[in-house]
């Protein structure tokens, strides 16, 4: 019986593979013209060669190499990025699937973050308490499009984004509150780290060479919802619904599915994922909250919409495509900073979203070409 | 002289996994009206195309007065003054009927349009034809059998004397199809070629010359209409013998099931009402019929019905329980099965499996369902049924997706689901839309057979021929109101095409008696 299916989900697989790849060659294109300015700057004579050679050794290497570049520290760091990615891209596809585009994801991971540090600096509570907390958060935040578009019939990407900016303000101003808040400390002008206020707050790690903090159990966690996600959406009646809603919402609101509460009910969970995911980032350690510099909203949460499109919106393909994600972020931030930006690694996974929207295009002709030779094989 | 103004020789035209044309042979005389008939999926639509220019055939030759000719696109179609109304009008609706004559083919003077010129042909044309039209009217305003006229007129313009005709009369009452039918003959007498494709066998009879059947892609023949009968070419173009009227028994009409007083719909494209004040009942073991033409509030009352609209007065009593607040969940666990206008839009998730949509209405049912994890067996045994008692055909069975299936096996897809729920009620809104002969004798059947088991059917169509053979009871809808009610068995065709044209209603709809009123 699922031949189709495994057809199909090893076509979607390749044609991810493809834009990666074609992804990569750009980014190395890229890299081979920085090496080039860059060493004919100095004025001394130089070959081809050379300009190969820099752009693969300083550039192209640790792009590849991700955290293993300088294992195993960055390869913790790698772990510890992945795991919030995950969330986003799991918060991005999920409503996706369910025909809505959560571009709020970001502004709904902001708001998770505020859940976190406020359940963990100021009450001190457990960290899932505190995980649970954030998601709750994300959920309020995610709701209000939800219920924006179900009720009123505003498109969720316009209100989504205003209350990207609204959270992130909102969040800004309480977390510093003229440094008066309880979260914030005057020293580092960041908010408390966690470790320091609430031990017991912070995700525990494995303590093993590669799951040392800031690699936490967070990984886990981020995978096992992944698991559940794609059980949700593939097993249950739940599922069904909200992916008929999806796929065709005349055809649901036909069969008598609540087509508004689905919105909004979708919406939520995808809050909740985003809110989590800052949790699972916030509470592992990796960093704080800057109240005074944050004028731009978390990459996290838009890294999560390419998450997402890398991945079709599958949640055990957003797994593999936030690990990819954040290999190559890692890498980038190792190059050569002389030479090459580490922005590259975002030129990159760019490119590769960009040739991802051409995904459907590469897929189709795939299928085309696959369909063919079975006609073939079969005559 | 050849005989022949356009030759179509063995055409075989090839798509990724399918042969829709497999050395067909098609040859137009001066002056005749030549039907092209087949089921769908047949290769009609391929053939015509080719002939258009929009495909360009594998193998074969087309020739026009006995020259081989190229024809790459609509433009050398219209060069060789070849001309077609396609099925859904190509109109501007915001232009005026002139505007859109012209279109395309507009004469000018430095570059400023020669209106005057062209208003007075189209004017000589409509009244040589009889094509009664409005010249600065807008489309938007015009009735369906108008724009008809203008398209017809639009051919004329060019002067094309190759008609192709596609489907014209589905969207037309029986008065308009016989003008339309004297129009065609009026150009056929002046040498004119007409090629008529339809599948609608009494429209052929009247008034085609010759006839040629494909079936499956393939040239059945072409054969002489005076030498042949209906029967005969049902059977070329499906391979077996139907039978046109439906066989059922006497009615045995029961309780009431259905209960529809004073039911005003609000419309979504103007400020009027689109149903009013309507007030029947349907009761158990009769198919009543809902007739009435295209747009003409059957639809929006039919969703009022089903829940998927808001009424703005009135009362629905289902089995003798109010329904009229209940949500559409409701309603249909209150005892309604609805097989929709629209199966893409309503009645299919068109991505999902077919098992997936087998179990559209009923997931959520414990035989389906276990502590929110959908049985997946128990849907796959309960697809497995259905495939096999209304016999739907798909290339991969249960997991078949359903987008790929063909329209009629979607459509006894949805057929099957919607009867094997067994409620008390069906509604089966334009059930054949688009089916061929085979499909619409078997989905027919099935109408009578849950009649016949003591459903309460509500059938909404447009195909008199459906509405004549199938009901048990005919009410006839015109601007959202009941005109008329009939038994089919002492009613005709003409009569009710007077009703439905809005020319008459009946005393107890508030008409006079014998009242005439003219329709335009």
């Amino acid at each position: 019986m699922n031949n189709s299916k495994t057809a199909a989900a090893l076509k979607t697989m390749l044609a991810a593979l493809i834009c990666i790849l074609a992804g990569l060659v750009i980014g190395f294109i890229v890299l081979l013209v920085l090496a080039y300015t860059g060493i004919a700057a100095k004025g001394e004579p130089f070959t081809m060669l050379d300009v190969i050679k820099t752009a693969y050794n300083d550039g192209f290497k640790q792009l590849l190499m991700g955290g293993f570049y300088l294992k195993p520290r960055a390869v913790r760091n790698e772990i510890a990025l992945a795991a919030p990615l995950i969330m986003t891209g799991l918060s991005v596809g999920f409503a996706f699937k369910t025909g809505l585009f959560n571009i709020g994801a970001a502004g709904q991971y902001t708001v998770g973050a505020l859940g976190a540090l406020i359940f963990a600096l100021i009450f001190k509570l457990p960290w899932y308490v505190c995980l649970l907390g954030a998601a709750l958060f994300g959920a309020v935040w995610g709701a209000i499009p939800g219920f924006f578009k179900a009720y009123l019939n505003i498109n969720e990407v316009i209100t989504a984004i205003m209350f990207n900016w609204i959270g992130l303000y909102a969040v800004n101003t309480l977390t510093y509150m003229g440094g008066n808040s309880p979260m914030y400390n005057l020293k580092t002008t960041k908010t408390w780290p966690i470790a320091a206020k609430s031990e017991w707050s912070v995700i525990p790690d494995l303590g093993t060479t590669y799951f040392k903090k800031p690699a936490t159990i967070a990984i886990f966690l981020a995978v096992a919802i992944a698991l559940v996600l794609y059980v949700v959406l593939n097993k249950t009646t739940f599922g069904y619904e909200l992916k008929a809603c999806g796929l065709s919402k005349t055809s649901a609101k036909y069969a008598g599915i609540n087509e508004k509460r689905n919105i909004i009910l979708s919406m939520t969970i995808s809050g909740a994922l985003a809110g989590f995911g800052a949790g699972l980032y916030y509470l592992s350690g990796v960093a704080e909250w800057q109240p005074l510099v944050s004028t731009v909203l978390p990459s996290m949460g838009f890294d999560g919409i390419s998450v997402a499109l890398l991945a079709s919106s599958n949640p055990i393909g957003i797994i593999l495509s936030a690990l990819f994600i954040s290999h190559i972020s890692t890498g980038g931030g190792m190059m050569n900073a002389n030479l090459f930006p580490p922005e590259i690694a975002d030129v990159i996974s760019g490119v590769i979203i960009y040739l991802c929207a051409f995904l459907m295009l590469f897929r189709n002709a795939l299928g085309r070409i696959f369909t063919r030779k079975n006609k073939g094989g079969t005559k | 002289m050849n005989d022949y103004v356009i030759e179509m020789l063995n055409i075989t035209k090839t798509f990724p996994g399918i042969k829709a044309n497999d050395n067909i042979t098609l040859q137009l005389r001066r002056g005749e009206i030549h039907a092209l008939l087949g089921e769908n999926g047949a290769g009609k639509s391929t053939l015509m195309s080719v002939l258009f220019g929009l495909y360009q055939p594998d193998e074969g030759v087309i020739k026009k007065d006995g020259k081989e000719v190229k024809i790459n696109n609509p433009n050398d179609a219209n060069a060789l003054h070849i001309g077609m109304v396609h099925q859904h009008f190509k109109l501007v609706e915001v232009f005026s009927v002139l505007d859109n004559i012209i279109l395309g083919a507009e004469d000018t003077q430095a570059g400023f349009l020669k209106k005057k010129d062209a208003r007075k042909k189209v004017m000589e044309l409509s009244e040589k034809y009889g094509l009664k039209v409005d010249p600065d009217a807008l489309i938007e305003d015009i009735s369906v059998g108008m724009q008809q006229r203008v398209e017809i007129l639009k051919m004329l313009y060019r002067d094309n004397d190759i008609l192709i005709l596609d489907e014209p009369t589905a969207v037309l009452t029986p008065q308009e199809i016989d003008e339309l039918m004297e129009i065609m003959r009026e150009f056929a007498r002046e040498g004119k070629s007409i090629l008529f494709i339809t599948h609608k066998l009494n429209e052929i009879m009247a008034v085609a010359d010759r006839c040629t059947v494909l079936r499956k892609g393939k040239y059945m023949g072409t054969v002489d209409i005076k030498d042949t009968t209906k029967e005969d070419l049902s059977r070329m173009m499906v391979g077996r013998d139907v039978s046109f009227t439906v066989e059922k028994k006497e009615k045995l009409a029961k309780e009431v099931v259905l209960e529809v007083r004073h039911v005003t719909v609000p419309s979504k494209l103007h400020k009027n009402n689109a149903v009013k004040d309507v007030s029947f009942e349907v009761r158990a073991g009769e198919i009543v019929c809902l007739a009435g033409i295209e747009g003409n509030g059957q639809t929006e009352f039919v969703q009022a019905l089903t829940g998927l609209e808001k009424m703005s007065a009135g009362r629905i009593q289902l089995c003798g329980k109010d329904i009229s607040k209940f949500s559409i969940r409701d309603r249909a666990l209150a005892g309604i099965s609805h097989i929709p206008e629209d199966r893409h839009k309503h009645g299919l998730v068109l991505d999902y499996t077919l098992e997936d949509n087998m179990v559209l209405q009923r997931y959520f049912e414990p035989a389906f369902q276990h502590a929110g994890f959908i049985n997946k067996k128990a849907v796959r045994a309960y697809t497995d049924r259905l495939i096999e008692e209304y016999d739907i055909r798909s290339g991969q069975g249960p997991v078949t997706i359903a987008r790929s299936m063909s329209g009629g096996n979607q459509q006894k897809a949805i057929v099957g689901r919607e009867i094997d729920r067994g409620t008390p009620l069906l509604i089966a809104v334009q059930p054949t839309r688009g089916l061929d002969v085979g499909a619409i004798e078997y989905i027919h059947k099935q109408l009578v057979r849950v009649r016949d088991a003591g459903c309460a059917v509500l059938l909404v169509s447009l195909e008199l021929d459906e509405v004549m053979n199938v009901s048990d009871r005919i009410l006839i809808m015109y601007e959202g109101e009941l005109v008329g009610e009939f038994d089919p068995k002492y009613a005709t065709v003409q009569e009710l095409g007077l009703y439905m044209a809005g020319a008459r209603r009946q005393p107890q709809f508030g008409g006079k008696e014998d009242e005439v009123t003219d329709d335009e």
